[in-house]
């Protein structure tokens, strides 16, 4: 199954496929391929089609532009050319998406459980402010960080206050804004597949364990956290795989010491410089592709796919 | 004392939680707040008073309605392309048996793990290839959202189906009703609901997407690339109007939905 197969939708009950597709039968002959048909092709010339394109375009010869077009010269100096330019930019942009995930798992996880087992009738009310955000545009709730991060916001006020926090301290325009806006930006992603493995949790394990002399501390580590590693797994990738790609936080948020590789990305293709572009943004494509199966692969999960 | 320290410590994690959602809701607030801000100046984004005035003029700035307009033509016949696609699969996946399952699934699910930036330059390079530079625009952002949209229709619609009761079909197949008759007046009906909600989701992905419409739209102006333009050279207030109105409509579309749920499936519980 998918890892989104976790994410409840809209309206919030999921199905569980799995015990559900044993009762159906399935139907032979050639309705299954006529109904698959329109949908995979859609997908073919528009998603992997493209994929190959953007891996030969990456070799092309530098020189060309939008206008005059491309030759082909298996010009694979694009990538050691753009790895040698924006190898920092590369590393700053994981880095910022695994601070943005693990801020996102400590503050997800809480709230996922909270929501699951503590919050009784008030628990679809929750849900809804929990999926709130998506209601109006991304663009415009990443903007209003500029407001509440401001040099004269009452965030910053509030923290200047405290003792040890410097006075001059500034929050807009710094790395802490960047990650802070990319943590918001995905943390339903985080809470939703949470959410959905903890609802399934058995409280009477978690009893069990309680009964047996476990600590608190140890039987969240024995029992409840293996139980909600379906979604710990599904949430961390949801929310690292957008933002290690965005660079709509490091735009509107950062300063041009922040930039995010989907910014270099973004500025190429506009100033249409096609083969550096598609060079780094298949880089970015791999590096995740390698670092998501070696994570799923590690926490030993086959949920997925 | 003590008796509070207890109560705290019993909903430590309630309480948390709570918080945590306060930092996922208080922008939201914002957006509202600023929709009734009168600027001091364009190239701040600070609240320096209460006025109406953005309410009553929400489309004095230039082609910011006309970019609304857009995003809702291109969202509402995205929505319903990848809705009928997305769902011809779902039936597939789930009701029928065809060779090449598990490849189907990694190409639905790919998408759904890229970032937005590698499909949205992907489909740069084969426009570019295709020799598609100049012309892009209402088109390419069409074929992109497509693209996009259908495998969460997917994964919505199959949940709904594979969570259906299979005696249900079994029972009208019992009392003498054809296939067809079966799916149109028994599955369909009871898929519904799973079909609403998937087009709901596309749809507001696709009003909403800038990063790869940003790729593919050449010289047409969605609203969220109109909003980042303005990002860069001042942003009008009546951007956080339209803000509001979305988040009202899309907040009642669901608690009105969920509230329908509940009446309908109020007598099947008896």
């Amino acid at each position: 199954m998918s890892a989104l197969s976790h994410v409840p939708g809209p309206t919030g009950g999921t199905a569980d496929p799995q015990t559900a597709s044993d009762g159906g039968e399935e139907r032979r002959g050639l309705t299954g391929y006529l109904l698959m048909v329109p949908g995979t092709v859609w997908l073919l010339l528009f998603f992997l089609v493209p994929l190959v394109t953007l891996v030969s375009s990456s070799l092309y010869d530098p020189s060309g532009s939008f206008a005059t077009g491309y030759s082909m010269t298996w010009h694979f100096q694009n990538y050691t050319d753009a790895l040698s330019e924006y190898g920092p930019t590369f590393v700053r942009s994981f880095l910022y998406a695994l601070s943005a995930t693990v801020a996102c798992l400590l503050l997800g996880f809480p709230l996922a459980y909270a929501i699951a087992l503590k919050a009784g009738r008030w628990r679809n009310l929750m849900l809804v402010a929990v999926i709130a955000p998506f209601f109006t545009s991304f663009l415009l709730r990443t903007l209003s960080w500029k407001l509440l991060l401001g040099d004269d916001s009452w965030v910053v006020n509030a923290l200047q206050a405290v003792p040890l926090v410097p006075d001059d301290l500034r929050l807009l325009a710094t790395p802490a804004a960047v990650i802070t806006g990319l943590t918001y930006n995905f943390l339903p992603f985080m809470v939703l597949p949470l959410y959905a493995s903890l609802e399934k949790l058995d409280v009477r394990l978690v009893e069990a364990a309680n009964d047996l002399y476990a600590s608190p501390f140890t039987a969240f580590r024995l029992v409840t956290l293996p139980l909600a590693m379906p979604g710990v797994v599904a949430g961390t990738l949801l929310t690292f795989i957008p933002s290690a790609g965005d660079f709509i936080n490091s735009e509107l948020l950062g300063n041009p010491r922040t930039r995010m590789i989907g910014n270099d990305i973004n500025d190429l293709f506009q100033a249409s410089v096609l083969p550096t572009a598609s060079a780094l943004s298949v880089m970015l494509m791999a590096a995740i592709v390698v670092l998501v199966a070696v994570y799923v692969r590690r926490s030993g999960t086959d949920e997925l796919v | 004392m003590s008796a509070v320290r207890g109560w705290l410590g019993r909903h430590a994690v309630l309480i948390f939680g709570l918080i945590v959602l306060a930092y996922l809701c208080t922008p939201i607030v914002v957006v509202v707040l600023m929709s009734f801000n009168d600027p001091a100046s364009r190239l701040g984004y600070d609240f320096d008073g209460f006025t109406l005035d953005n309410w009553t003029s929400i489309c004095d700035p230039y082609q910011m309605c006309s970019s609304v307009g857009k995003s809702i033509q291109i969202g509402l016949l995205a929505t319903a392309l990848a809705t009928v696609l997305g769902a011809l699969m779902s039936f597939a996946m789930v009701r029928h048996h065809f060779r090449g399952r598990s490849a189907s699934n990694v190409l639905i699910f790919l998408p759904m793990a890229s970032p937005e930036v590698v499909l949205g330059s992907s489909l740069l390079a084969l426009f570019v290839n295709a020799g598609y530079a100049g012309q892009l625009g209402f088109t390419t952002i069409f074929i992109a959202h497509v693209m996009f949209c259908l495998s969460f229709v997917v994964i919505t619609v199959k949940a709904r189906l594979a969570g259906l009761d299979p005696r249900l079909e079994q029972a009208a197949a019992d009392l003498y009703a054809t296939e067809w008759q079966t799916f149109w007046r028994v599955t369909f009906p009871l898929v519904l609901p799973g079909i609403v909600s998937a087009a709901l989701l596309s749809f507001s992905l696709s009003f909403d997407d800038f990063i790869i419409t940003n790729l593919t739209s050449g010289q047409t102006v969605t609203f969220p690339m109109y909003v980042w333009g303005a990002a860069q050279r001042g942003v009008p207030m009546q951007v956080n109007v339209i803000g509001t109105i979305m988040f009202v409509l899309a907040l009642s579309l669901v608690v009105g939905g969920s509230l329908l749920r509940r009446v309908r499936e109020a007598p099947a519980r008896g």
